[in-house]
């Protein structure tokens, strides 16, 4: 080489291809310079082809960049075409009578653009200030919204719910404040506040949790998703599917055409079987005491109304509730958040008698004519620890029948010692008791519903004969949902039905197997929960109506234990904190029940006293009504 | 310039490597870093693992540069019919998602069709090395046997984009060979014939990407999708670009594949027109550069093999561009020495490293 050092190396070598160039080398054979020359002449033609094509590309590019640039940069800048998801309206949900329960309310939103502010986001945040309100709880939310987002062309949400004053103010000062734009959306809003708290649940903004479960190209562009209640467990149902929509937009971002569109589906309305007035008038029985409140049509499960008290307002979530707020809420000794009627685990006291004389009967221990003296103590034998009546000197002589209206605890400490726990156990479990009732809301429990191999798993030790005598009267290791009480109740009043519980009037029944009982058995329990209200000696007298016959049973479960020496403390007296638990379990009328009814009162002292007459509220207004 | 000419003259002696060449080759490499870390949505571990590839490649290039080209001409026979084998095996064995492309042999995982691009081109200049040319017709099938055997192995595959880079490359050495004018019209024209035949022949998607091409609206948001992307991101690019980190196409995530086929339009609309003048004048030097080296090597072994391996890095450059103008239909063809990816990379470099290994042994006159 070395012809070529210091020049463009291009130019020289394009010249040194010229042919013939070699032809006077010497020492070479001519065949090979003839090779040479015709590979060289055609390498020549091959750069010459190479550098035309080229020229040609970039006269394509230049096409595309120069005279057609106006067109691709509208397209890219913002004006191209695009696939905007479109999200599905939620569908509402009504109660059995259409009342909205869970209603969309249109509302307004404040977005801020970063790309297209006119100075820095702190200034403009500042004067916005001055226009909304921007609480510590929605500055959380947008600083979190502003970390996640590192597109500065995303539309930011600051706030949400603008009230219409300032929409207006906003609108007003529109021209100077470019990249902050007001959007409409709709909101879910809960018009009976905590009344159904429990029953619908609420909404609440999508979080990374939920993304990880649901299907993104459907929830593209939703906001809020079911997190409790029915919202929660009737998702599926009530989020729709989601449209889209190809628009045409311009350089500022504002939609120039719609070009073809796919609208969402919107999500399915729910009609519950709950009756909001019933409702209503259960939570005003119950007052402020923690309790719960259910009530079932007993053939077919559907519930009529469920009160869990202390309850919360479900609008408070949808648009993220502050955590101070939050925790007031979650430290609270009552525990609002806790559904009481499913989640809430009570001992069920006497009211569980009625379902071990069943029991009894069936497996022959008793009968109708067979009397047991009550004279207020009941011993096992060979022990010295006394069980009692309730009331001191006991009941005297009784049947099976006046032991269930006056609710006579010796006569079922002996029923329950002669069917020993797991007999009880297997014939309670028919019921459904220790077993989830499938309710459609999540998170139920299944209460305890002891047996000697429950106590060997649970506690490592053999069952003991005193613990039978008083699982008989519901106490011991006993524990229900008020839930299960009712659809328990529920299969007294059809005299074995299987009941599935539920609140969307179209969820699908999981069923049970029936219970069979001989007719006079039937006969005899419920006339002995009849004469509980009817009766001369009932316990639950002072709630009986003229106008129909309702059978029920009370039931007392103690938080405080009584120690010996201690006999003579009248429990009405103790603190309320130490007061025992108040059951009631009804249903009427008897003949043809319409209607179930368990009540719950916390610390309500007893059942007859405080329970009752809220549940003998509830099958007032529903009877009254039909 | 001076300073400059000197290190690359001492490259020249002391390494006898072409200092031009491996210039153009380095600029080009430090162009796909820049442009990667943009197409990749600023992730610096792509940056980091196509400079390990970009480093491996440089190492291979060095390596058989060193090497005298007599010793490649005594090795293309068994390089080409190990590299037919493998397309064989690969048709048996192969792995990848819809095409087999893959082949596995437990300590080394690679495209078997990369072989060919070397070995084809190699084989056609080891048969007509020694001979008289221009060709005899009866030369002419044997080339044409010995080329279209591995190209149909790799439509099969299929791989389209390969294929017809290997065809380019034995194309290329019968052109330099001499095959007269007349001949080569014929051919082009029995090829237009023969179009229905081949539109026959093949895959589904792959007339659909034709399809596209002659109608990129009739499909928005399916296959003429990338198209309609592509030419936007260049065509909003404009004059002199949007400014490197700045393409709205990329980094909105319209553009597919932004790192490996369409890495071209993310530059385009970066850079702009002016970007791609002096992209497309660098890939020209280097190309002409390698006529050059052609040019002027001491055997027809040689001279074949290098003009016909410059002239598909020619291809290369050519299909992907006009495919990113929408100029041709889509097909897998990355950007030489800029895509993301190391198996091109490697191939190619493997190319330049002979090219250097030719000028580096040629006979000084």
């Amino acid at each position: 080489m070395g012809n070529n050092g210091k020049t463009n190396p291009v130019t020289v070598n394009l010249a040194g291809l010229v042919p013939g160039r070699q032809s006077d080398d010497h020492g070479v054979l001519s065949n090979q310079v003839e090779l040479r020359t015709l590979v060289n002449r055609r390498l020549l033609t091959a750069g010459v082809i190479t550098v035309v094509i080229l020229l040609g590309v970039l006269a394509r590019y230049w096409y595309l960049q120069i005279p057609k640039h106006e067109d691709f940069a509208a397209r890219s800048d913002n004006n191209r075409i695009k696939l905007r998801a479109l999200p599905p309206t939620r569908g509402l949900i009504f109660d059995r009578n259409g009342i909205v329960v869970a209603d969309n309310r249109p509302a307004y939103r404040l977005e801020i653009v970063r790309e297209r502010l006119n100075s820095d986001l702190d200034s403009v945040l500042e004067k916005l200030a001055d226009k909304i309100e921007l609480s510590d709880s929605v500055m959380e939310g947008f600083n979190r919204r502003l970390q996640n987002e590192h597109r500065a062309f995303a539309p930011i949400v600051l706030r949400y719910n603008l009230t219409e004053q300032e929409v207006a103010r906003i609108a007003v000062d529109r021209h100077v404040l470019p990249g902050v734009e007001v959007q409409p959306y709709l909101t879910r809003y809960y018009p009976f506040t905590s009344l159904l708290a429990h029953v619908v649940g609420y909404v609440g903004r999508i979080d990374d949790n939920d993304l990880a479960q649901l299907q993104p190209e459907n929830y593209r562009a939703t906001t809020h998703i079911g997190k409790s209640g029915l919202e929660q467990y009737y998702e599926a149902q009530l989020h729709g599917t989601s449209g889209y929509e190809k628009v045409e937009t311009n350089v500022v971002g504002r939609l120039v055409e719609v070009l073809e569109r796919e609208p969402p589906v919107a999500g399915e309305n729910l009609y519950l079987t709950i009756d909001v007035q019933l409702q209503r008038h259960a939570s005003l029985a119950l007052g402020q005491a923690p309790g719960a409140v259910i009530a079932l049509v007993p053939q077919t499960g559907e519930v009529l109304a469920l009160v869990s008290n202390p309850s919360f307002d479900p609008n408070a979530f949808i648009n993220g509730i502050s955590q101070r707020e939050y925790n007031v809420l979650l430290n609270s000794p009552h525990a609002p958040f806790i559904n009481r009627v499913l989640q809430g685990e009570y001992v069920p006291g006497s009211t569980l008698k009625p379902f071990v004389a069943l029991i009894a009967l069936d497996n022959e221990l008793v009968d109708a004519e067979k009397r047991y003296f009550s004279n207020g103590e009941y011993f096992l034998e060979g022990s010295t620890r006394s069980y009692r009546d309730y009331l001191r000197g006991g009941h005297g002589w009784v049947n099976l029948q006046q032991s269930l209206e006056q609710s006579v605890n010796t006569v079922f400490y002996q029923l329950a010692l002669e069917l020993g726990i797991n007999r009880m156990h297997n014939g309670l479990s028919a019921f459904g008791f220790g077993q989830a009732t499938g309710i459609d809301l999540a998170g139920e429990r299944t209460g305890i519903l002891p047996s000697r191999e429950w106590k060997q798993a649970r506690f490592g030790e053999p069952w003991y004969p005193g613990e039978t005598v008083i699982a008989g009267i519901g106490q011991g290791f006993n524990v229900v949902t008020p839930l299960q009480l009712a659809v328990a109740t529920a299969r007294l009043a059809t005299q074995g039905q299987s009941v599935s519980p539920h609140l969307w009037r179209d969820a699908s029944a999981q069923p049970l197997a029936d219970i069979s009982f001989s007719e006079p058995h039937w006969d005899l329990v419920l006339q002995g929960m009849q004469d509980v209200i009817h009766g001369t000696r009932g316990t639950a007298t002072a709630i009986a109506s003229d106008q129909y016959l309702m059978a029920g049973k009370t039931g007392t479960a103690q938080v405080f234990s009584r120690k010996e020496g201690e006999e003579d403390i009248d429990p009405v007296e103790l603190a309320t904190e130490l007061q025992n638990h108040a059951l009631f379990i009804a249903f009427a009328p008897v003949e043809e029940p319409e209607i179930v009814v368990v009540s719950v009162v916390e610390h309500g002292g007893s059942g007859s006293r405080s329970a009752a007459p809220v549940a003998a509220a509830v099958v007032d207004d529903w009877l009254q009504r039909q | 310039m001076i300073r400059w000419s000197t290190g690359i003259n001492l490259l020249n002696r002391q390494l006898r490597l072409d200092g031009w060449l491996l210039l153009g080759v380095l600029l080009l490499m430090g162009v796909g870093l820049v442009t990667i870390y943009s197409a990749g949505e600023l992730s610096m571990d792509l940056v980091y693992r196509q400079a390990v590839r970009y480093a491996l490649a440089l190492v291979l290039m060095l390596v058989i540069s060193q090497l005298p080209p007599s010793l490649y001409r005594l090795w293309t026979p068994w390089l080409y019919l190990g590299g037919v084998a493998l397309l064989v095996m690969v048709l048996i064995l192969g792995e990848g998602r819809g095409a087999k492309r893959w082949l596995d042999l437990g300590v080394i995982r690679f495209q078997p069709s990369e072989i060919a691009k070397l070995a084809i081109p190699m084989m056609l200049a080891w048969s007509l090395h020694g001979r008289r040319l221009p060709i005899k017709p009866g030369m002419l099938v044997i080339l044409l046997v010995l080329m279209l055997v591995p190209v149909a192995l790799i439509i099969l595959q299929p791989d389209l984009g390969t294929a017809i880079l290997v065809l380019a490359s034995g194309v290329f050495v019968i052109f330099l060979s001499g095959l007269s004018w007349r001949v080569m019209s014929a051919a082009v024209i029995a090829a237009a014939a023969s179009v229905p035949l081949v539109w026959h022949l093949l895959h589904e998607y792959q007339r659909n990407r034709i399809r596209t091409f002659l109608d990129p609206e009739s499909d928005p948001l399916g296959n003429g999708w990338n198209v309609i992307q592509s030419m936007t991101a260049v065509g909003s690019g404009g004059f002199a670009g949007k400014g490197w980190l700045e393409g709205t196409q990329s980094h909105l995530e319209f553009l597919p594949e932004p790192h490996t086929d369409f890495v071209l339009a993310v530059f385009a609309e970066e850079f702009g027109w002016l970007g791609i003048t002096a992209l497309l004048a660098l890939y020209a030097a280097i190309i002409l550069r390698g006529l050059y080296i052609a040019s002027q090597a001491r055997d027809t072994y040689t001279r074949l093999l290098a003009g016909s391996l410059i002239l598909t890095f020619f291809v290369y450059l050519v299909v992907n561009s006009s495919m990113v103008a929408g100029l041709l239909p889509v097909v897998g063809v990355p950007l030489p020495m800029i895509s993301y990816g190391g198996t091109s990379a490697v191939t190619l470099a493997a190319g330049f490293g002979i090219l250097l290994s030719i000028h580096g042994h040629r006979k000084v006159w």
